[in-house]
C-alpha cells in the first residue's frame, strides 16, 4: 500500500515545521527519515497518521485521502509515537486487547493475534505485568506490539529503538526488516547507522524541507562527485612526494596526514580519478607505493553537509 | 456506537481497577445515607414516606463528585500523551467524547442504583408517591449528565487535573446555584433568562413529579452543548497554532 505525501505544509504559529514536502513510499519499502532534532520528522509522521490535518496539501494511503476519510486511513496504519505513550495502570494483555478492539479486529481473532504479538515482540515473560511496572525496553516492545496488532499495511515508527539496549536494538531492527518485506514502513531516527542498516531508502529532512532522497549508495555518490584516496609512498623525502603529487593533472588537493612518514589524502577534481596517475608516478620515480585506498564518504559527512548550512 | 462502548469499557475498568470508583461510591452512599436517615431533616423527622430529603442531598453530593470523576478523563491523557494514540485509532472524535461520557454516566447510574434500597425501605414505611421517586432519579441522572459533559469539556482544555476540577466546579455552580439566585434578584428579561438557565428550577420541577418536555429539552441541550464543546476542543488540533 503506497503512501503518497503531496505538498504538505504544517505551521506552528508563524514557523513552518514542514514546508511543502512531497514524497512517495511504495509497498515493501522501508524508508528512513533522517534529520536533526526539530527538522519536521515527527510532524510529517503525525500528519500521515491523521493525528492532525496539514495546513496545505494532502496525504494518500493506498489511494485514500487522510483529510477526506481519516477513519479509514487510520485502520490501515500502525503507529508508534516518539514518546511511546501507554496507559501505565493497564496490564499488557488488557491493553493489547483494548487496542485490537479499537482497531476493529473481530473478537474471536484477538486472542490469537495477542499471542502472536507477545511472541514476536518477546513479551512472554512480562505479559502479566502492568505496563507501569515494565522497564523502558519492554515498554517499547509493548508500543511496537500495539502498532502491529491489527496487521497494518503501513507502519509508522517514530524512533523505534530509542531507549533500547544494543541487543534489543539489533532484535528490533531485524523485526522491522522482516515485517517490512510485505508492508510499507516509514521510520525516523537520528542514528545514521540504524537507518543505513534497516532502510532501503533515506529521506533527509532539514528545516522542514527534504534535502536528499535516495538509497544510501545514491546519497554517497550525490554528495561526493569526486574521489578521495589515501596513499602512502616511500622512497623519497616527504616534501618531494608532496609537490610531485600536487603537480598531477586530476589532483585538486593533497593533505599530508599528520603523524605519518609518507601518507597523504588526495582529493580529485570533479569526475576524475587519480589512481593510475599515482601508480605511474611512483613507477617512473622508482618510489614504493605501499598503500592506495579509496576513502568512502561516510553517511555522517553527507548528513552534516546537507543539514548544517 | 461499538467503538463508543469499547472506550467506555476501558474507562470503567480504570475506575474499578483503581480505588477511585470505590471511594466515590462509599462516600456518596455514606453522605446521602447519613443525611437521609440519621441527621438533619431526615425521613423520621419529616415523618413522611418520601425521598425528597435524599434527592436534596444527592443534588449537592453529585455536584461535587462528578468533576472528580471527569477531571482526569482528558487531562490525564493529554499529560501522558496517550491522547495521541487514541486520536490515531480508527475512531471519530465524537466517539471518543461520547465513550468517556458514557463511562462516567454508567458509574453515576451504579451509584444511584445502590441507593434503591432507600426507596424500598421508605416504601415499607408508608405510602410513597412512586412517580415522584422515579422522576427524582431521572432528574438526578439528567443533572449528572449535564455536569459530566461540563466536566469533560474542562478536562479537555487543560492537561492539569486540578485546573479541570476547579473550572468544572466554577462553571457548574452557575447552573447549580447562581442563576437561580440571580433569577430571584433580577426582574424583566435578565431575570427570565437566568431563571431558565438555572438547573435547580428544572431539577425541582422534575423531582416534584412533573415530567415536562421543557425541562427535558433544557437538560439535553446542556448535555449536548458540553459534548460538542469538548469535540470542538479535540478538533482544534487540526488548526495551526493549537497542537
Amino acid at each position: 500500500m503506497d503512501v503518497v505525501v503531496q505538498n504538505v505544509t504544517k505551521k506552528y504559529g508563524s514557523q513552518k515545521a514542514v514546508d511543502d514536502i512531497s514524497f512517495t513510499v511504495k509497498t515493501g519499502e522501508i524508508v528512513g527519515f533522517l534529520g536533526p532534532n526539530g527538522a519536521g520528522k515527527t510532524t510529517t509522521m503525525k500528519a500521515i497518521t491523521g493525528f492532525f490535518a496539514p495546513d496545505n496539501g494532502d496525504i494518500r494511503v493506498g489511494g485514500i485521502s487522510v483529510s477526506e476519510n481519516p477513519v479509514e486511513v487510520k485502520r490501515l496504519i500502525g503507529y508508534l509515537p516518539e514518546t511511546n505513550p501507554l496507559y501505565q495502570e493497564m496490564g499488557v494483555i488488557d491493553y493489547l486487547f483494548y487496542v485490537a478492539r479499537l482497531q476493529g479486529l473481530e473478537k474471536e481473532r484477538i486472542p490469537d493475534r495477542i499471542r502472536e504479538m507477545v511472541s514476536i515482540c518477546g513479551l512472554a515473560g512480562e505479559k502479566h505485568k502492568k505496563i507501569g511496572e515494565l522497564s523502558k525496553g519492554y515498554k517499547q516492545r509493548v508500543g511496537l506490539a500495539q502498532a502491529l496488532i491489527h496487521d497494518p499495511a503501513v507502519l509508522i515508527l517514530d524512533e523505534p529503538t530509542s531507549g533500547l539496549d544494543p541487543n534489543q536494538i539489533v532484535e528490533i531492527r531485524e523485526l522491522i526488516k522482516r515485517i517490512g518485506k510485505q508492508k510499507t514502513v516509514i521510520l525516523s531516527s537520528h542514528i545514521l547507522a540504524e537507518v543505513e542498516a534497516t532502510c532501503d531508502r533515506i529521506l533527509i529532512i532539514s528545516k522542514g524541507k527534504i534535502v536528499a532522497n535516495g538509497t544510501p549508495a545514491d546519497l554517497r555518490k550525490q554528495a561526493q562527485g569526486h574521489e578521495l584516496l589515501k596513499v602512502t609512498i616511500e622512497g623519497a623525502p616527504r616534501n618531494d612526494i608532496f609537490s610531485a603529487l600536487k603537480a598531477l593533472d586530476g589532483v585538486k588537493l593533497v593533505n599530508p596526514i599528520e603523524g605519518t612518514a609518507g601518507s597523504f589524502e588526495i582529493e580529485s577534481r570533479e569526475g576524475m580519478s587519480n589512481r593510475r596517475q599515482v601508480f605511474t608516478l611512483c613507477v617512473s620515480k622508482g618510489w614504493f607505493l605501499t598503500e592506495l585506498t579509496p576513502v568512502e564518504t561516510k553517511l555522517e559527512d553527507i548528513f552534516r553537509e546537507l543539514t548544517m548550512n | 456506537m461499538k467503538h463508543t462502548w469499547i472506550i467506555a469499557q476501558r474507562e470503567l475498568h480504570t475506575f474499578f481497577d483503581s480505588l477511585t470508583a470505590y471511594i466515590l461510591l462509599v462516600l456518596f452512599l455514606g453522605f446521602s445515607g447519613f443525611f437521609t436517615w440519621l441527621f438533619g431533616a431526615d425521613v423520621f423527622l419529616v415523618g413522611q414516606a418520601s425521598l425528597q430529603g435524599f434527592f436534596g442531598i444527592a443534588y449537592w453530593t453529585l455536584f461535587f463528585f462528578i468533576p472528580a470523576i471527569t477531571m482526569r478523563m482528558f487531562a490525564e491523557e493529554k499529560r501522558s500523551g496517550t491522547i495521541e494514540l487514541l486520536l490515531t485509532r480508527p475512531v471519530t472524535d465524537w466517539q471518543i467524547v461520547t465513550g468517556k461520557f458514557l463511562a462516567a454516566l454508567v458509574l453515576i447510574a451504579i451509584a444511584l442504583a445502590l441507593t434503591l434500597p432507600y426507596y424500598f425501605t421508605v416504601w415499607s414505611l408508608g405510602p410513597v408517591d412512586h412517580g415522584a421517586v422515579w422522576n427524582g432519579y431521572l432528574g438526578l441522572l439528567l443533572m449528572s449528565a449535564c455536569y459530566i459533559s461540563i466536566g469533560l469539556f474542562t478536562s479537555s482544555v487543560t492537561n492539569n487535573q486540578i485546573v479541570a476540577l476547579l473550572s468544572s466546579l466554577f462553571i457548574g455552580i452557575f447552573f447549580h446555584l447562581l442563576f437561580g439566585l440571580l433569577a430571584n434578584g433580577l426582574s424583566g428579561l435578565p431575570g427570565k433568562i437566568s431563571g431558565y438557565l438555572s438547573l435547580q428550577s428544572h431539577f425541582e420541577s422534575i423531582a416534584r413529579g412533573v415530567l415536562d418536555t421543557k425541562d427535558i429539552v433544557y437538560f439535553l441541550s446542556l448535555i449536548f452543548a458540553g459534548l460538542f464543546a469538548t469535540e470542538l476542543v479535540l478538533v482544534r488540533r487540526n488548526i495551526t497554532d493549537n497542537v
